[in-house]
């Protein structure tokens, strides 16, 4: 992105940085984010099922949908876009109600997702699909979490700087998916 | 009588696999910069502008474009005077995609029994191979993989023959623009009309094969392919769907003969990462 107007944001987030996001908005993140999709959230919402603790404090974090390539040897990570945001659905607003403040993915989420964004001020950040080799330029540091045996979904701890987003669900549950598709359709 | 070793057969694929997933074919790259100058969204251009950046930087790289590097899908065109020596021709091409997987550093995506274990497979394998028999004494192959995001999205409906062509256009729109982002748009818009229901979504992805910008030799069907890019890139998904008038590089069509009471058509949508990679033995 080269966009002018980008607003550089720490990972963890807090209350202050949620607040002065908006649907549009160009962010670069710097901090650390974790990864989950598909079977680490079918895992952990098992796991607050059972009464057990969730594998990494959630509070205040950044949950990054991806299940990146091996890394090469020298790289750090692989190529790692997001994956479709719609199928953590089902779990979302129960990790946003055990404290997860961020989510970048890509793609619509549903009315649930949005309700929960805004009731416990929480974001959603839209990356661009499919620009992975990109994207992995910005993660400077991995760490293996939870669920190894899942391989590509296991839950990693990435170092980020700079990672390139645009804020697609907003605490006022404003939808730039949505805006931008009525705004160009002309069907 | 031609001999081939299926060795040669599994090496081919392995290389395939590789290439497709670092290498956006040429053709691609040229629509979506096209479509950078024809873009109406401010965003859209600049989200092109990434999307032609990230081809350009896995090229230089020999990284995969996308992490999703997918499902491994294998047409393989068998010439009829061929004989396979060295074993069995389906263990090779699984034996070339899990190692073009691993050596490639692919990411492996494969899960076993699809509904209680769902187990990673844990080299990208078992392959889905469409095999034909062919006249000649050649093997050709396409390698073809495809991520879940786009996959996801692809529909098929058993239209009725009194739904005709309007009835085509109005469900190839409503599945693109049901689709958003979650493809990665700009999509490639494949359709399989005709033949029965397992023919025409095979058509449907078969025609994803086909080199860009190619179109359908008979001219309704090319009329078709051109009026449905027109209105894709009108329904305002745009690129990544964040909004705009680059929605779909192109739309290709296959058909087939049906019964008389029947219209089934099928829509495979393929996301801006169209990875093909070909060869001939």
């Amino acid at each position: 992105m080269t966009n002018a107007e980008i607003k550089k944001i720490q990972a963890p987030l807090t209350e202050e940085t949620i607040k002065n996001l908006h649907a549009g908005d160009f962010v670069q993140i710097t901090g650390y984010i974790y990864t989950a999709r598909d079977a680490a959230h079918k895992r952990m919402y098992e796991a607050l099922g059972r009464g057990e603790k969730l594998p990494f404090d959630i509070r205040n974090q950044i949950i990054y949908y991806v299940g990146p390539t091996p890394a090469k040897p020298g790289e750090i990570v692989g190529s790692a876009g997001p994956t479709t945001s719609g199928r953590m659905d089902k779990y979302t607003p129960t990790m946003i109600e055990q404290g997860m403040r961020g989510m970048i993915g890509k793609g619509l989420r549903n009315q649930e997702v949005i309700e929960a964004c805004k009731k416990y001020h929480a974001v959603y950040f839209a990356a661009i699909g499919g620009a992975a080799a990109v994207i992995a330029q910005s993660i400077k540091g991995e760490k293996m979490i939870a669920y190894e045996d899942l391989g590509p979904e296991a839950i990693r701890k990435y170092t980020v700087v700079n990672f390139p987003a645009i804020v697609a669900i907003d605490i006022e549950g404003r939808d730039f998916y949505r805006e931008g598709e009525a705004k160009y359709r002309q069907l | 009588m031609r001999e081939v070793n299926v060795k040669q057969v599994a090496e081919a694929v392995a290389k395939c696999c590789m290439d497709s997933c670092y290498y956006l074919p040429e053709g691609v790259l040229a629509k979506l910069k096209a479509g950078q100058k024809t873009e109406v969204s401010p965003l859209g251009r600049q989200v092109l502008g990434t999307i032609i950046e990230n081809a350009e930087l896995a090229k230089r790289k020999a990284v995969p474009l996308c992490q999703d590097t997918g499902l491994t899908v294998v047409f393989i065109n068998i010439g009829q005077e061929v004989h396979f020596t060295g074993g069995d021709l389906e263990a090779a091409i699984h034996a070339g995609v899990a190692k073009g997987y691993t050596e490639g550093y692919l990411r492996k995506s494969s899960v076993d029994d699809p509904l209680f274990l769902r187990k990673n497979t844990g080299d990208n394998t078992p392959a889905i191979i469409h095999a034909r028999i062919v006249p000649g004494d050649k093997v050709h192959i396409i390698v073809s993989p495809k991520g879940c995001g786009s996959e996801n999205m692809g529909a098929l409906r058993m239209l009725k023959p009194a739904d005709g062509v309007d009835g085509v256009i109005k469900f190839v729109l409503e599945t693109i623009t049901n689709a958003g982002s979650n493809p990665c748009p700009p999509v490639t818009v494949g359709i399989g009309i005709g033949g029965n229901m397992e023919r025409a979504a095979e058509l449907a992805k078969f025609s994803l094969t086909r080199p860009i910008g190619e179109h359908n030799a008979n001219p309704k069907y090319r009329e078709l392919e051109e009026k449905l890019l027109e209105l894709a890139n009108k329904t305002g998904v745009g690129p990544s769907g964040l909004g705009g008038s680059t929605t779909a590089l192109a739309v290709n069509i296959e058909y087939a003969p049906t019964h008389i009471g029947g219209l089934p058509c099928a829509v495979n949508l393929n996301c801006h990462a169209a990875r093909r990679a070909e060869a001939e033995i």
